[in-house]
């Protein structure tokens, strides 16, 4: 029987479920001292004075280190040439949160209390902590040498006025995609010991290897004397990517006292230091027929990238772009974009990166055009629908190539699913019965780009390449290690891989165990991001297994003198096509594997390991229909989500129970974003005043709906195992779905849009303005 | 999120409470279910240097009568008020207010004298224990005082309470009034928006000034015989509330009027 396409439960799950799992902060080597930083206070100043004196003399103080302390140092890798992030802030502070000086202490509370006594003396500026101030022509500037607080600008080859004046009618929108911190469970941590055999850095981060080459790099140290190990890791979503400056800064801590120096966050820090995502507005137009079809379209994004470029915060807008045109057919579209910095924590990926604003935006415009033609929502995407026979069909971008899909069949089940007709009567018969809720209905056809990616892709964000790889050894007992070079935080990637490698290995699933999250065992890797891994490590693993399996089967097929063409691997043994009994176990074959003697004399002992650089030709497309029912009580304004229907189609599903769990905690998150999540700054001050869970508004279970999930299947033709990627696609699906619900919830209102997160309060100014107009 | 340095003593008696809050007069704070106290020493808004853990001591924690008041020792758990079979049957509003508190694992820690000394006004036992009129004894090193509800609450985050007394036991009375407690919050679990507890005529709001207040409007309409939903409307009269990143007051002077008439509609179908 495959596995592929099983309900396999987690092999991940009994070490995390019954706690035994090892995260950074669990990790207490002998003579471990402890790491905190002292942080700016105000969002934009001058660092006039730095007295570390009193701190100093608190026992049990190993000592406090400034910017000074690293000028031999290069800044942070990334970013824009002459505006990197220094490791330490150097002279000005840019954000309220942005670190200065760092105490390495016996413990935690002597650290603490060392924080507390470092006296900073500033000299306070003006801060820009929104697009609009950091634009204003007297704006206090970040980068006085760059002479705007603009940093980058895209403009657009054709400014569209002609086709858009060609088309019958036109709408524009505004839409802000708001600021949202990323949240994981498990703070950034890291535990950094340098010793005379070199450097072991343990890190909560997604990607070892490719941080292993930035921090070895930034210390001048050989890559061999740099050893990362990502343990367990809870939850990165984008954020830790990040060159955060505490896995340069640790390392050298721990030379300078010459013991182990541990860094973890609070959660207070981490809403303030971890990078925050989203924080885009677009300035969006639709150009359209009477009959709904979308004839041009123009995009211009603003990005807010806080206080530094990040080199993934300079991306964001990139990839809005090249998805701007969604999964529709639209002859005309232009995209431009422009960075902005601002005195607030720099913005990187979050879950989505990028993707998740350009399906908001075009998902919005298609419901305008709805609303604008009179024509339902439904009919208006399946007008403009990229048919399934358009595929691969070329974007308006020459990057984006979109490999497969079927967004008519997506609608479809989505329709049924949601049970549309239905939904609409109870809308209409509440509409006018004050006792009842509003109802809204809205939808989300969307298509993004994953399976980063093929070769170039990566490289653009820092990245070595863009390959993934794999490597398959096989003990003398016949059980298998596989190494890979993703490293998984949450996502069930032991599982994945081992079902595929079980599969084509014939060695049976718990036979098989998975290492990664270290760089002095795994080859070489690149990480967990952009919705990779199964495509990328997965297709490794398929074709790595196979090219093992010629082998093993030579061996097997000599030890039953039999030829290899008629072997049979199942279940853990090899046997003979056609005659039963005559079998030989995978334990013998791979035992024979390290005898010489029992070898065919074409093989070599240790013949049964393989590794495998998987390269992708393009990236993957995955793509869906969401469907959104909201109540909302006319008396508060608040909204309820009634129902969320999810069709998904990711190519071939590895693991169902995965995949939907994958897409449950993306649509989380992306409903997060709609009714509850903003990062807010006090406009005049720039400090923030949701930096912690009582103010920023994550929702917990009982606020979000069971989902109706279902399936739409197009095989991905880029990878062997037709696997798109699920990683991503609840959160970019899922936030227009539930404001286009809302905004039909108070159409007859006259209400076009209404921005993220649509808390109560908003929806009352609508309903009492709206009631106060009747009357 | 590292507190201050402080020095932790654990007491076993009301007694041994108010000798150590003389010794160590205003560096000391009494320690109940830590639920308040301990978020504000983590950001090092509160810098106690002795904390008094009184949750072990067993005269402050249960339910008994008293004539015909029901005595709830201070240091009794949000958890026990919830399920106790007592309280639910003789005070059904502040079981089910309790119920609404936090989260159950803040509820097995929290108390409800720690929640009414805290005097946050965006608290949930406060504004229902105003309404039921309950009186609140305090014990000091020269014995003990009752203070009225309606005398207890006295600013942001103060209480009649001085700093060298403990609070013993909360009364409320017997008498079986129809009663409904609203809370609105934007997520599930959260500190309300706004919150309305209604107790026969009496009518308290929650987060609605720096202190939990009653809605003396209101409840005068009443008894002038205005009907539910005008004498709602007076809900937010003499109220101060605040803009946070929540509400607006504005918006806090609505969801008082709303919370308000649907809560006297529930108290009234519950007759
Ligand atoms: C995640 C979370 C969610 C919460 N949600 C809610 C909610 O929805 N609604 C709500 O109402 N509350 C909520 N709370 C607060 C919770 O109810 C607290 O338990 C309560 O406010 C304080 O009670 P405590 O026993 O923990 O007091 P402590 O924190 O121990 O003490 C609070 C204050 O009271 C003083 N004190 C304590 N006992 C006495 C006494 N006997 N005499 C004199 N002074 C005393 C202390 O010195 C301190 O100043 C929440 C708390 C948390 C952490």
């Amino acid at each position: 029987m495959s596995l592929v396409g099983a309900r396999v439960l987690r092999k991940e799950d009994p070490r995390l479920l019954t706690g035994r799992a090892t995260f950074v902060d669990d990790l207490l080597p002998a003579n471990c001292t402890f790491a905190q930083f002292i942080v700016s206070e105000h969002a934009h100043a001058d660092i006039r004075h730095i007295d570390i004196s009193q701190a100093l003399q608190i026992p049990g103080v190993l000592g406090v280190w400034t910017a000074l302390d690293f000028r031999d140092y290069p800044d942070l890798p990334g970013g824009l040439p002459d505006l990197e992030r220094p490791p330490l802030a150097t002279g000005r502070v840019r954000w309220a949160g942005e670190p200065i000086a760092v105490v390495v202490a016996e413990d935690r509370y002597i650290a603490a209390d060392a924080v507390a006594a470092v006296k900073i003396d500033y000299n306070v500026l003006p801060a820009v902590s929104t697009i609009r101030a950091a634009l204003a022509p007297d704006a206090q500037l970040l980068f006085p040498q760059h002479g705007s607080n603009c940093l980058v600008t895209v403009p657009m080859l054709d400014d569209l006025d002609r086709a858009m004046e060609a088309c019958d009618e036109r709408a524009q929108l505004r839409v802000v995609n708001q600021r949202c911190a990323v949240v994981p469970i498990e703070t950034m941590a890291c535990l950094a010991d340098w010793n005379i055999d070199g450097l072991t850095m343990w890190a909560t981060f997604q990607a070892p290897h490719h941080l292993r080459n930035k921090v070895s790099a930034w210390l001048n140290i050989p890559q061999n004397q740099c050893r990362i190990i990502t343990p367990n890791v809870g939850g990165g979503f984008g954020a830790k990517i990040v060159f955060a400056p505490e896995f340069f800064i640790m390392p050298l801590l721990s030379k300078w006292v010459g013991r182990p120096v541990k860094f973890s966050q609070s959660r207070t820090e981490a809403m303030l230091q971890m990078t925050h995502g989203r924080d885009q507005e677009h300035d969006l137009e639709v150009g359209f027929d009477r009959n709904g079809r979308i004839k041009a379209l123009r995009m211009v994004v603003t990005q807010n990238l806080g206080a530094y470029a990040d080199p993934t915060g300079l991306g964001l807008p990139v990839l809005t772009n090249w998805m701007a045109g969604g999964c529709y057919k639209i002859a005309k579209v232009q995209t431009a974009f422009r960075c902005v910095v601002t005195n607030t924590t720099p913005v990187a990926a979050y879950r989505g990166a990028g993707r998740p604003e350009a399906t908001y935006a075009v998902e919005r415009l298609v419901d305008l055009v709805a609303r604008r033609t009179g024509i339902d929502p439904v009919e208006v995407r399946r007008r403009n629908f990229i048919e399934p026979q358009d595929f691969p069909y070329e974007t308006h971008n020459k990057a984006v190539i979109y490999d497969s899909g079927n967004f008519p069949a997506l609608m479809d089940e989505c329709v049924r699913l949601l049970d549309y007709e239905t939904e609409r009567k109870r809308q209409e018969a509440f509409r006018n019965d004050s006792s009842k809720p509003l109802i809204g209905i809205g939808f989300s056809t969307w298509i993004e780009i994953a399976g980063f990616g093929p070769n170039g892709s990566l490289e653009g964000f820092g990245h070595l390449a863009s390959w993934e790889s794999t490597q398959i050894r096989i003990h003398p007992d016949g059980s298998a290690t596989i190494f890979i070079g993703s490293a998984p935080h949450g996502q069930g990637t032991e599982t994945i891989v081992s079902q595929i490698a079980s599969d084509e290995l014939g060695i049976s699933f718990d036979r098989i165990n998975i290492v990664y999250g270290d760089t002095g065992t795994v080859i070489q890797g690149i990480g967990t991001l952009g919705s990779r891994s199964t495509p990328m490590v997965g297709s490794a693993t398929k074709v790595a297994s196979q090219r093992l399996l010629e082998r093993a089967k030579k061996i097997a097929g000599h030890l039953l003198e039999a030829s290899e063409d008629d072997l049979v691997v199942a279940d853990d043994s090899f046997s003979v096509r056609g005659t039963p009994g005559k079998k030989v176990g995978w334990a013998d074959v791979a035992l024979a594997s390290f005898q010489p003697l029992r070898l065919p004399p074409e093989l070599q002992a240790g013949t049964l390991e393989e590794r495998l650089f998987h390269e992708s030709p393009n990236f993957s497309y995955p793509s869906g229909a969401y469907g959104c029912v909201v109540e909302i009580d006319r008396r508060s304004g608040k909204v309820r989500v009634a129902k969320m229907v999810l069709i998904d189609d990711c190519g071939t599903v590895i693991n169902p129970l995965l995949a939907e769990g994958q897409v449950h905690g993306g649509v989380a998150q992306g409903i997060a974003q709609a009714l509850f999540e903003e990062m807010q700054y006090d406009p005049s001050t720039g400090q923030p005043i949701t930096s912690n869970l009582i103010d920023y508004l994550i929702p917990s279970a009982p606020d979000l709906p069971n989902y109706i999930a279902g399936r739409v299947n197009t095989p991905c033709p880029n990878n062997p195992l037709g696997a798109k990627g699920i990683g991503e696609s609840g959160a970019i699906g899922s936030p227009p779905a539930v404001v286009n619900a809302i905004v039909d919830a108070l159409s007859h209102f006259g209400v076009e849009h209404i921005d993220m997160p649509v808390l109560p309060e908003k929806v009352w100014k609508v309903l009492s303005t709206a009631t106060k107009g009747s009357t | 999120m590292i507190p201050a340095p402080f020095t932790y003593l654990r007491v076993g008696s009301v007694q041994e409470a108010l000798d150590a809050l003389a010794e160590y007069g205003d560096d000391a704070k009494l320690l109940a279910g830590g639920h308040s106290l301990i978020p504000l020493m983590k950001y090092r808004l509160a810098t106690p240097k002795v904390l008094i853990d009184i949750s072990g001591i067993a005269e402050l924690s249960g339910v008994t009568f008293e004539g015909d008041s029901l005595v709830i020792g201070a240091a009794t758990r949000h958890a026990i008020v919830e399920h106790s079979p007592v309280v639910k049957e003789h005070c059904r509003l502040l079981a089910y207010t309790a119920s609404l508190v936090g989260d159950p694992q803040v509820r097995n820690r929290g108390t409800i004298g720690g929640s009414v000394a805290h005097g946050d006004s965006a608290s949930d036992l406060p504004v229902s224990l105003l309404a039921m009129d309950a009186q609140f004894t305090a014990q000091g090193r020269n014995g003990t005082r009752t203070i009225a509800a309606a005398d207890f609450f006295v600013g942001f985050w103060q209480t009649a309470l001085t700093p060298n007394e403990v609070l013993i036991n909360i009364k409320v009375p017997l008498a079986k009034q129809r009663w409904s407690y609203q809370k609105f919050t934007i997520r599930s679990q959260d500190w309300a928006t706004v919150s309305s507890a209604v107790y026969g005529n009496a009518v308290a709001l929650g987060a609605m000034a720096d202190i939990p207040i009653r809605a003396r409007d209101v409840e005068s309409a009443l008894l002038q015989g205005a009907d539910i939903s005008q004498a709602a409307l007076l809900a937010d009269h003499n109220t101060s509330p605040s803009s946070d990143t929540r509400a607006s007051s504005d918006y806090r002077r609505h969801l008082a009027r709303v919370l308000t008439e649907d809560g006297l509609r529930e108290a009234l179908a519950r007759n």
